[in-house]
């Protein structure tokens, strides 16, 4: 049984379509990177499959009622809001709240497993405000696992990390993949896409332009048409390494 | 932990406050025989000052507070926003309108409750007037928007009736009762005003998880499972209840639903669910006291509650901004 199976999914913002019919099924085991420019409709494919905009076409999330879908999927926003001068412990045990009332010795497994899995165990007791943007957005990331979903979906969740903290927390969506959970996400950096990713779907002007291998969609004819990137492919022994040399008028 | 600790210490505290209430006032009574006339025991003239004076006050002082104090902890986990208070809907400010209506057209002497009950017919008309501009569908930002047009319209509506008032005498006794005040009311009121407000706390009471998992955002917390539109018209209609009814019976009384979540945030660890139980208490608790305090300082310049209560409010805003800033730095 696949996480997420979108059909013909289309969002529209006015007339025009934002998201134009798109079909994507996301199984346990894979992850699904995401890419495509900015305003090629990442953000908003992923909220209308989760059924937060109003969309056209069949999504599996969408069609579920709302505590279910928030056992079915984690949701992790781009925008890192913090509202509040919580402790880190205290936001993380919000992923438990589609859960129950809490305070069970599962919610308590899933958050200091959340915990860890971030490296934040040092910072449980802090307050969430007082800390680094990257801090923050390693606590959000935290409170996404502590939900224990299937399907992890996160916008752009690496974007203002240190590297070290950009491959860790890849390296986890991989560790995800192997516990047979679904991860789908946007990401910008192509080459950690490339490397992390089991599989890429490729988004241009709110269509699916390409899905499947990370070698097969990075191609030199995408890259080109879709990112106007002037790239160089070179194959190393660590894998494929994009290496962009210019901007294509 | 801290968070039983807290909570109890605010019980207690709500505890003293009513007992204070009871036992402090313009009559000299000693502590014994007043409870025993609390009980209908004793000197009868004692039994009708505890009874029907005291006894009414100390319950309307702690709804009425905890109404303010839960509203605004609700209000302010809403909009994500420490400067949110219950005002801000424009239910209080319509139900002001209301009453000095009443009271300027001679409604109020009709019969006992006239004023209340016009003050809660006008609240109800604002809830459906912002229910009609900002819809179940209509964001936070819609909702605060409407909440200002209906304040701005109720209180340029106040000042035509004042400006029109026929005497001097009527605009006084309309700017006295808009100062607010829970003296000189009967059981009447109470058992007008306080089932409203327990229905408005209850509903508000639905609304904890909702309010912690907003603390993410919209976008997440409507992902964890939380239905915004719903949470939106659970805070508007219990913070409707409830303050409407406490402006009805006790006019309008600033500041408590902006500094009592202030004031407890901190010990409730920042949660804004957990904050609401601790916020109707405290709420109490700080309207119960500016209530002896309105006693206690001026006995026979009868001083009004609101005005106390803003005495009392705006320097411990300010010392709060300054800790706050202390904070940032």
């Amino acid at each position: 049984m696949s996480a997420l199976t979108l059909r013909g999914l289309t969002v529209r913002r006015g007339a025009c379509p934002v998201v134009d019919a798109v079909d994507l099924s996301v199984a346990p085991g894979e992850v699904v990177g995401l890419l495509g420019p900015n305003g090629a409709g990442k953000t908003t494919l992923m909220r209308g499959a989760l059924g937060l905009i109003a969309a056209d076409g069949v999504s599996s999330l969408a069609a579920l009622p709302p505590r279910a879908r928030a056992r079915a999927a984690a949701w992790l926003p781009q925008n890192r809001e913090i509202a509040w001068g919580l402790s880190v412990a205290d936001l993380v045990a919000l992923g438990r709240l589609p859960h129950g009332r809490g305070g069970t010795p599962a919610d308590r497994a899933a958050i200091q497993g959340a915990l860890a899995a971030m490296r934040l165990e040092t910072f449980a007791s802090r307050r969430a405000t007082a800390l680094s943007g990257g801090e923050q957005a390693r606590v959000l990331i935290a409170r996404a696992l502590a939900q224990e979903a299937p399907l992890l979906m996160a916008d752009e969740p690496i974007a203002g990390l240190d590297p070290a903290a950009q491959i860790a927390t890849l390296e986890l969506f991989a560790q995800l993949a192997r516990d047979r959970r679904a991860v789908l996400t946007s990401l910008h950096d192509l080459n950690l896409a490339a490397r992390h990713c089991t599989r890429l779907v490729l988004l241009d002007k709110g269509r699916k332009v390409a899905d499947g291998a990370p070698r097969d969609v990075l191609s030199k004819t995408n890259l080109a048409s879709v990112f106007r990137l002037d790239a160089a492919l070179i194959e190393t022994d660590a894998g494929l390494v994009i290496d962009p040399r210019g901007v294509l008028a | 932990m801290m968070r039983a600790v807290t909570l109890a210490a605010l019980s207690a505290l709500v505890v003293l406050m009513i007992g204070a209430s009871l036992l402090v006032g313009y009559a000299p009574l000693r502590p014994g025989p007043a409870l025993a006339a609390l009980f209908g025991q004793g000197d009868p003239l004692t039994v009708i000052v505890m009874q029907d004076i005291r006894l009414p006050r100390a319950c309307l002082a702690a709804v009425v507070g905890a109404a303010l104090g839960m509203s605004g902890a609700a209000m302010q986990g809403l909009l994500r926003n420490p400067l949110a208070e219950p005002g801000l809907i424009g239910v209080s400010g319509s139900a002001a309108l209301g009453a000095v209506i009443a009271l300027q057209t001679g409604l109020a002497g009709a019969f006992a409750l006239a004023l209340p009950l016009t003050a809660l017919v006008f609240a109800a008309g604002a809830v459906a007037l912002l229910l009609l501009l900002a819809g179940s569908r209509g964001g936070s930002l819609t909702l605060i928007l409407a909440g200002i047009a209906v304040s701005a319209l109720a209180g340029a509506l106040t000042s035509l009736v004042l400006n029109l008032s026929p005497n001097p005498y009527a605009a006084a006794e309309v700017v006295f009762w808009l100062l607010g005040s829970v003296a000189d009311r009967s059981m009447e009121h109470v058992s007008l005003a306080a089932p409203l407000i327990l229905a408005g706390l209850a509903v508000l009471a639905l609304t904890a998880r909702g309010l912690d998992a907003l603390t993410l955002g919209e976008d997440a917390a409507e992902a964890l499972g939380v239905s915004m539109a719903r949470l939106r018209l659970q805070v508007l209609v219990g913070t409707a209840a409830a303050v409407g009814a406490a402006t009805a019976v006790a006019g309008a009384i600033g500041f408590v639903g902006l500094v009592v979540p202030h004031l407890l945030r901190p010990l409730m660890r920042a949660r804004p669910g957990a904050l609401l139980a601790a916020s109707a208490l405290g709420g109490a608790a700080m309207v119960l006291a500016a209530d002896l305090a309105v006693r206690l300082i001026l006995p026979d310049r009868d001083l009004k509650l609101g005005v106390v209560m803003a005495l009392i409010g705006a320097p411990l805003f300010l010392h709060l901004i300054f800790r706050t800033r202390k904070e940032l730095a």
